[in-house]
């Protein structure tokens, strides 16, 4: 069963179209990509999708039915901005906040002890959030998140902040909660984690549907034709190339539309030439964020 | 396990640990002792002693003034001239001294002599110079006894009785008003705490997004109903420890006050009254700020604003002078009907007058739909501007914004 299914979302404020005719779905052992540029509408989508919100019109089904109270114990959120109760200590708040989604405290605890050790946390766990640097709150609020093993999780800017270890801890965990058949969506601004976890992308751009599909798919879409060498010793001229861009260390190739990688990459190899390295080139996922909404967001 | 019970639970907790919260409930009975032991130190310390004798002198140019010139606490010494009153007053070798001028019998003045500087003349002092003047006045025509009653002609027995005719079971007596306005004010001081404590912790949640994370577990009613409930609670608890405290302090006061503590009778009602009241008050301040925390930019604004129902439930205190006075005006039973006022208005006339029971009544229910629709208009503002960070929507777009939910 679909984990989320948006249909023709709408939300205005004042005069501003925060939401604009949003559809998509989150099936369940799947990453979902949201991304987009600041103010595209991220934030009021999640928010409606929790019901924190009511949409002006539109359909938001959660696991096949309207989104309602029994659902939330299914539910694991990260807001983008976060902080914790100054007084409590990690494992109190993990532990309260864990029985609000139904668990019971052995169990919150066991789970608890093992979330903060995969997460290098466990000798904090009795620390005042006071007393806990900005990323080690960081990972207490994503124990919370996923300490009840929910269905769907929700995670915004999860690595904003976060040292690269840290951010390779809760990585690795998001994939083994993929891996478990949760559902998650991802929305954060670093691109390079979207292309490395994402199964699928959502990019929006003042609240309508700019990009959405698989990410290999989409990013194949935009693909230039022309390819990446580097190779010892001069290319030549080569048939069938009509521009060359120099980059460190190797040089994209620009073919004519009835070229082919494969044709270039025979030649080259006709010419006995030793290639170190050949690749068609294929945009990042920045790049095409920066081609599809750069000039608008500027 | 209820939701609704886990939140009550943890915001019950949380509040009763707060520094602010243990300081606050100490602190009372702590500033009761310490005022009884401030009013002790006074008292010794400004107290003439019981057999000192203030000696004031007098020069009499009537000439008819020589007999009852002991006055118990005060004796009056004659003297022959003002020269020689004022070298004596000099000397200290008396406290003060009058003198009766000649005209006095056609005139009635007394001028007066001292050194001290006074506002107005003791009166203590006043009244036995008075004594002393009409007891050498009507010493030749009356007996002492009438004198005496003309001297003090009235000490009022008052005696207040039912619709039967007999002695009414409860006697007006200044005492009466103490414990309703000691509750009153205690009464005061937790509705201010506690919508303060809710400000805050709806303001830390606000800011750090703990909200988002909560709403994400729980609805919005459960949310609010559990923090209003946990902190009232928190405030009955408050209340209980200064309660319990009370008869020792009342002990140890009546002690220090003399008597007059002790002819206090507590109307009938005030008890349950005053529980009906603390619940339904504090009930009503949790809610306004639940909405003012809901709709507020940040937690100071959220305190500002706070303030004119923080300030308005002291209205009746800052007028109970006029309450004793004029017990029966208009505006008592008006302060008594509006709910925020309510609570403090209805505890302190207890103590000064009857109430109508019709007024009572009606003022608990206007009290008690407050609190319903109070709550149920927070639940919706609190779901509708919650996420709102950083900006207040104006008055318009609340009542937009309510018509439409």
């Amino acid at each position: 069963m679909t984990a989320v299914e948006v249909n023709h979302l709408y939300k205005s404020y004042a005069d501003v179209t925060a939401v604009n005719d949003l559809t998509f779905s989150v099936d369940p052992g799947e990453i979902l990509g949201l991304i987009g540029p600041n103010g595209a509408g991220k934030s009021s989508t999640i928010k409606i999708i929790l019901d924190f919100m009511k949409p002006d019109s539109g359909e938001v089904k959660i696991f096949g039915q309207q989104m309602n109270e029994a659902f939330k114990d299914q539910i694991g959120y990260l807001p983008e901005e976060r902080g914790l109760y100054k007084r409590l200590t990690a494992i109190d708040l993990i532990l309260y906040l864990a029985s609000l989604k139904g668990m019971d405290k052995a169990t919150a605890e066991k789970k608890a002890n093992i979330l903060l050790e995969q997460t290098g946390m466990l000798e904090s766990k009795k620390k005042k959030n006071k007393e806990m640097s900005k990323g080690m709150g960081q990972l207490i609020q994503f124990i919370v998140t996923v300490i009840h093993d929910p269905e769907l999780i929700i995670l915004d800017e999860p690595f904003s902040g976060l040292d690269p270890v840290r951010t390779e801890t809760i990585q690795n965990i998001i994939a083994n909660l993929r891996d478990e058949g949760k559902a998650i969506i991802l929305s954060t601004h670093q691109m390079n984690k979207v292309e490395e976890l994402c199964d699928r992308v959502l990019m929006i751009n003042k609240g309508h549907t700019v990009l959405y599909g698989d990410l290999t798919e989409t990013k194949a879409k935009f693909r230039r034709n022309s390819v990446q060498v580097a190779a010892d010793g001069e290319l030549g001229d080569l048939p069938g190339v009509i521009d060359r861009k120099l980059n460190k260390g190797s040089v994209e190739l620009v073919l004519a539309a009835d070229t082919t990688p494969q044709t270039i990459l025979d030649r080259l190899r006709d010419r006995e030439i030793t290639i170190n390295r050949f690749e068609v080139t294929t945009p990042s996922l920045n790049e095409i964020f920066l081609n599809l909404v750069g000039v608008d967001h500027e | 396990m209820n939701k609704t019970y886990l939140v009550f639970k943890h915001e019950f907790l949380h509040a009763i640990k707060r520094v602010g919260f243990v300081v606050m409930t100490l602190i009372v009975p702590v500033l009761a002792l310490l005022a009884i032991g401030v009013y002790e130190l006074v008292t010794t310390l400004t107290e003439p002693s019981v057999n000192a004798v203030t000696i004031v002198g007098y020069v009499d140019e009537a000439g008819i003034f020589s007999d009852q010139t002991d006055q118990g606490l005060i004796k009056l010494i004659p003297f022959a001239s003002r020269e020689d009153a004022t070298q004596a007053l000099v000397r200290r070798n008396v406290s003060e001294y009058i003198v009766i001028p000649a005209e006095y019998t056609s005139s009635g003045t007394i001028q007066r002599y001292t050194l001290a500087k006074e506002l107005v003349t003791p009166p203590i002092t006043a009244y036995f110079i008075e004594s002393f003047l009409t007891w050498n006045l009507l010493k030749d025509d009356v007996s002492p006894e009438i004198i005496t009653s003309i001297v003090s002609p009235l000490n009022l027995e008052v005696t207040r009785l039912d619709e039967n005719g007999d002695i009414a079971q409860e006697q007006g007596n200044i005492g009466n008003i103490i414990i309703p306005a000691i509750f009153s004010l205690l009464l005061s001081m937790a509705f201010m705490f506690g919508a303060t404590s809710l400000i805050s912790g709806l303001g830390e949640e606000k800011e750090s997004r703990l909200i988002e994370v909560l709403f994400s577990s729980v609805s919005v009613r459960q949310l609010l109903i559990a923090k209003v409930l946990a902190l009232g609670t928190a405030g009955l608890l408050q209340v209980l420890v200064w309660l319990i405290s009370a008869p020792l302090l009342l002990s140890l006061a009546s002690s220090s006050f003399g008597g007059f503590l002790s002819d206090i009778q507590i109307p009938a009602n005030f008890l349950v009254l005053g529980v009906v009241y603390f619940i339904l008050g504090y009930l009503l301040f949790a809610i306004l700020s639940v909405s003012l925390g809901g709709i507020s930019s940040s937690t100071t604004e959220a305190h500002n604003l706070s303030m004119f129902y923080i300030l308005a439930q002291f209205v009746p205190l800052w007028f109970s002078a006029g309450l004793i006075n004029f017990p029966n005006s208009p505006v008592w039973m008006v302060l008594s009907i509006f709910p925020v006022t309510a609570p403090v208005q209805t505890m302190l006339r207890l103590g000064v007058s009857d109430i109508p029971a019709w007024q009572i009544a009606t003022s608990i229910v206007v009290l008690g739909l407050s609190v319903i629709v109070g709550m149920f208009l927070s639940i919706k503002i609190f779901r509708m501007f919650m996420l709102m960070y950083g900006k207040r929507p104006s008055l318009g777009e609340i009542i937009q914004g309510l018509k439409t939910a």
